[in-house]
């Protein structure tokens, strides 16, 4: 314990440093801005800004770098709220009920919560990282594919709790979602799926092309179907910042997000994609009134948030002592410090130590300044809303344009995202819910691969999920938990627990709101 | 703030436009296509080797990350690029050497197609395993391998990755038929090799050498006629007695086929001075690069190191029935 202290203050001495302190600040402002436009995500962002470090040294470079990525998290949800567009598959929960409270008024409680919300997860997970950063990595290692798969099943199973109407659509929706991420290259074999011989589809449809399409996209068309519903978002505007009310509805449900998403960021293969959705799941289930969930529900957006938030910082554990990225952003991360000399691995915390706890003692001031940053902006951010839509609408497309191109570079991306606007309104004006569509296509992939995988080295033999187990040592016994079957234990539970009341009661009832 | 993102954008629009008023090569930054997402090992390569670039011809190379199929989209664009020395590419083993074998519908030829300018860096291969794999060295390896092989699980990063190329024509060389899982990407792979999950793999040593010097993994020789400086106690393939077994990723840079000699010259001389310089040099070590001799980096050398590769990995990974489309 003694000694985390004294790392910590290692860690504070580097980064309070008039300049890291200033390449903090400037992180976090970028990413904020970043993480507002739709689109214009943390990757392209940090490739962009990757030359420009190159003068600095590398603890200020990656103090920088790492505060594009949490910041964006940060004005990620700025835009899920007020335009309902998600612009990563972390933000998709926070359009649900934000967007939802904008509508009715409240987008400055929203905005506030998700920033409160954010710093809270954002402080208990640099302390985490802290304290539990080396035993922690154990849990990275640990998920094979079995497990993974295993998790990936209980995730489709809070897809179905997800759904807002009925319930045999929001099943329709995760299968068409899973269908779309077996598009593209098969991983195994190099066969084309489903490409059609077009081959901007042999890498598969970008989870940003889609989610931008049928969530922005669609929106627009939606409101400009129908101008009148806007100005009532318009001539509302109501208080600012949450009140004594807001924040003891959202307490436990921050607390709760972060524990939850805290511990999913840790996984390899991006799991920290689950931590919003799981978190969604169980304030829904644990509220006295889930009706109100997807009605603008104030726990739906602080909960969630806090588990973005927990997740992205955890998300570093594996890069910084195991050095293995667990998703696109941190993987760029490994590039960075490569380019500086520093190739990440388990040495770079004894090897590097002022780099290693000046970045996480960074975090904790980044979070303090991206507070700072955001609870005066949301005033700002709420006129945005007083735009006449006519006005604001064409800059929404061209920022998305513009965010969907710096992806890849491939033009054939906004006309996808115009492709798949369409197919977003037609499934509005059907009332599909696009949410139950995005996870499935989020976890399709991650499920299937890693099912595969396991059935591979199992030589296709189907009960490895439920015999493989992990060894451990328990009072000094080794003994072998078999984690791929609690968690599939766990899935069927939860589903029981999900259809049950609906047999008694009638499923309409529960599901339709 | 949209204002002034407008402009901002107008700005630049402005700014480029002028830049294009004729005049000595270069006149405007230089696009450099890296085909692969930003943070892997080419890319790095690119942007450090890029860097020193642009101080010698005075105008920035903007690295521009176009990912997809292997590599073989961004390089495919490259290919269909102007000549005018605004568009050069980083081109790798997999792109100009394995493609043609993976993609029979590949739309360009990498030995006719493209404007060599020189290689960049090449980084060694090494046969890495999990930490508790029962051989000692890599005779055991062999051995074991070819005794267990219908027990094996080798990892690797997808079909067209190195590691993949890389590992059939280790299979091919031992005669064995190990279970191949693949993952998207090293770094997952990685870490089921490191919980154990999986026997083996072959990759880059930018991206193994961390773990190795570890001891989370363990490394039986490295594919390279001398050893790295960074693993000095891993064997070369040739010292463990696989001498056949002598593959390294490298990268080098091509502009497209119609780009005029005077400009390729300009290229040809940045590179070179590029990696004359110690500080370049030194980053390019540091990550486990082998740096080209003052002859290896040549445009002709380039050409017949690319015909060279084709018509190597064509036959292995044809045998292997490995294609990606």
């Amino acid at each position: 314990m003694s000694d985390m202290f004294s790392n910590l203050g290692l860690g504070l001495s580097v980064a309070l440093s008039l300049q890291n302190l200033a390449l903090c600040f400037l992180g976090c402002l970028v990413g904020t801005l970043i993480g507002v436009l739709p689109g214009v995500g943390p990757i392209a962002t940090i490739a962009i800004l990757l030359p420009i470090t190159f003068g600095l040294d590398p603890t200020g470079a990656l103090i920088m770098l790492a505060g594009i990525y949490y910041g964006a998290q940060y004005g990620g949800s700025t835009t899920a709220i007020l335009v309902n567009l998600p612009g990563e598959a972390t933000s998709v929960v926070t359009v649900l009920d934000g967007y939802q409270m904008a509508r009715q008024g409240r987008a400055g409680v929203a905005l506030g919560i998700a920033a409160l919300g954010s710093f809270f997860a954002g402080c208990v997970a640099t302390v985490a990282i802290a304290a539990l950063g080396a035993p922690l990595t154990r849990l990275a290692l640990v998920f094979g594919p079995h497990e993974y798969f295993s998790l990936m099943v209980m995730g489709l199973i809070f897809a179905v709790v997800l759904a807002r109407g009925s319930i045999l659509k929001a099943i329709a929706m995760i299968l068409a979602g899973v269908l779309l991420s077996t598009i593209g290259t098969d991983l195994e074999t190099g066969e084309s799926r489903m490409t059609f011989g077009l081959d901007f589809l042999a890498d598969g449809i970008d989870f940003a092309v889609l989610a931008m399409g049928v969530f922005g996209i669609a929106e627009i068309l939606r409101n400009l179907d129908t101008p009148e519903t806007r100005d009532v978002v318009r001539a509302k505007i109501g208080r600012l910042l949450p009140d004594r009310d807001d924040l003891r509805q959202s307490a436990m449900p921050i607390l709760r997000g972060t524990v939850v998403g805290g511990a999913l960021g840790i996984l390899p293969g991006n799991g920290a994609v689950l931590g919003p959705f799981a978190s969604y799941t169980m304030e829904k289930k644990l509220a006295k009134d889930p009706r109100r969930f997807g009605r603008g529900a104030i726990e739906g957006v602080a909960g969630p948030e806090a588990a973005n938030n927990a997740g992205a910082q955890t998300s570093f554990i594996p890069l910084l002592t195991l050095g293995i990225p667990p998703n696109a952003v941190m993987a760029l991360m490994v590039g960075a410090m490569t380019i500086h000399g520093i190739i990440p691995g388990p040495q770079v915390m004894t090897k590097n130590p002022n780099l290693f706890w000046g970045m996480i003692a960074s975090m904790w001031i980044g979070n303090l300044m991206l507070l700072i940053i955001n609870l005066p902006l949301i005033g700002l951010w709420v006129k945005l809303l007083q735009v006449p839509y006519r006005l604001l609408f064409p800059s929404i497309l061209m920022f998305c344009c513009i965010g969907i191109y710096s992806i890849n570079s491939q033009p054939i991306d906004v006309m996808f995202i115009a492709f798949f606007g369409l197919v977003g309104y037609t499934l509005l004006k059907f009332g599909f819910e696009p949410a139950p569509m995005l996870l499935g296509f989020v976890l399709g992939r991650l499920m299937e691969e890693n099912l595969r995988r396991a059935l591979i080295i199992a030589r296709g033999d189907a009960s490895t999920f439920l015999t493989r187990t992990i060894d451990t040592t328990a009072f000094g016994q080794p003994i072998g938990i078999p984690l791929s079957g609690i968690l599939l234990g766990i899935a069927v539970t939860l589903l029981v627990i999900a259809l049950l009341p609906s047999v008694r009661k009638g499923r309409d009832e529960v599901f339709t709101e | 703030m949209k204002k002034l993102l407008v402009g901002m954008v107008a700005a630049l629009g402005l700014s480029t436009g002028a830049a294009q008023a004729q005049g000595a090569y270069p006149a405007r930054p230089i696009t450099m296509i890296v085909p692969f997402a930003a943070g892997g090992p080419t890319d790095v390569v690119a942007r450090i080797v890029g860097e020193h670039m642009s101080r010698t011809l005075g105008q920035q190379i903007v690295v521009e990350n176009v990912a997809g199929a292997g590599g073989t989209t961004g390089i495919t664009r490259g290919a269909q690029a102007q000549g005018d020395g605004y568009t050069i590419m980083m081109g790798h083993m997999g792109t100009h050497g394995a493609a043609p074998a993976l993609y029979p519908n590949l739309r360009y030829d990498p030995a006719k197609d493209f404007a060599p300018i020189g290689l960049a860096a090449g980084t060694p291969i090494i046969i890495v395993a999990k930490k508790d794999f029962p051989p000692a060295d890599l005779k055991g390896f062999v051995e074991y391998s070819k005794a267990n092989a219908a027990k094996l699980n080798g990892a690797h990063a997808g079909v067209g990755s190195v590691s993949h190329s890389t590992g059939v024509l280790l299979n091919s060389i031992l005669g064995i038929k190990p279970t191949l899982v693949a993952y998207r990407g090293t770094g997952p792979a990685l870490n089921d090799l490191m919980a154990g999950t999986v026997d083996f793999m072959t990759d880059q040593i930018v991206n193994v050498a961390p773990q190795i010097q570890a001891g989370t993994i363990k490394a039986y020789a490295i594919a390279t006629p001398e050893r790295s400086p960074a693993l000095p106690d891993v064997p070369t393939t040739k010292e463990a007695g696989l001498p056949n077994y002598e593959v390294s990723a490298w990268n080098a840079i091509f502009a497209p086929k119609s780009t005029p000699k005077e400009v390729t010259a300009k290229l040809v001389d940045a590179l070179d001075k590029a990696l004359d310089d110690e500080n370049t040099r030194k980053r390019l070590v540091e990550l486990g690069g082998v740096i080209p001799s003052k002859t290896e980096r040549t445009p002709d050398a380039l050409q017949k190191l690319v015909e060279s590769e084709v018509a190597r990995w064509t036959p292995v990974l044809k045998e292997a029935g490995a294609t990606a489309q």
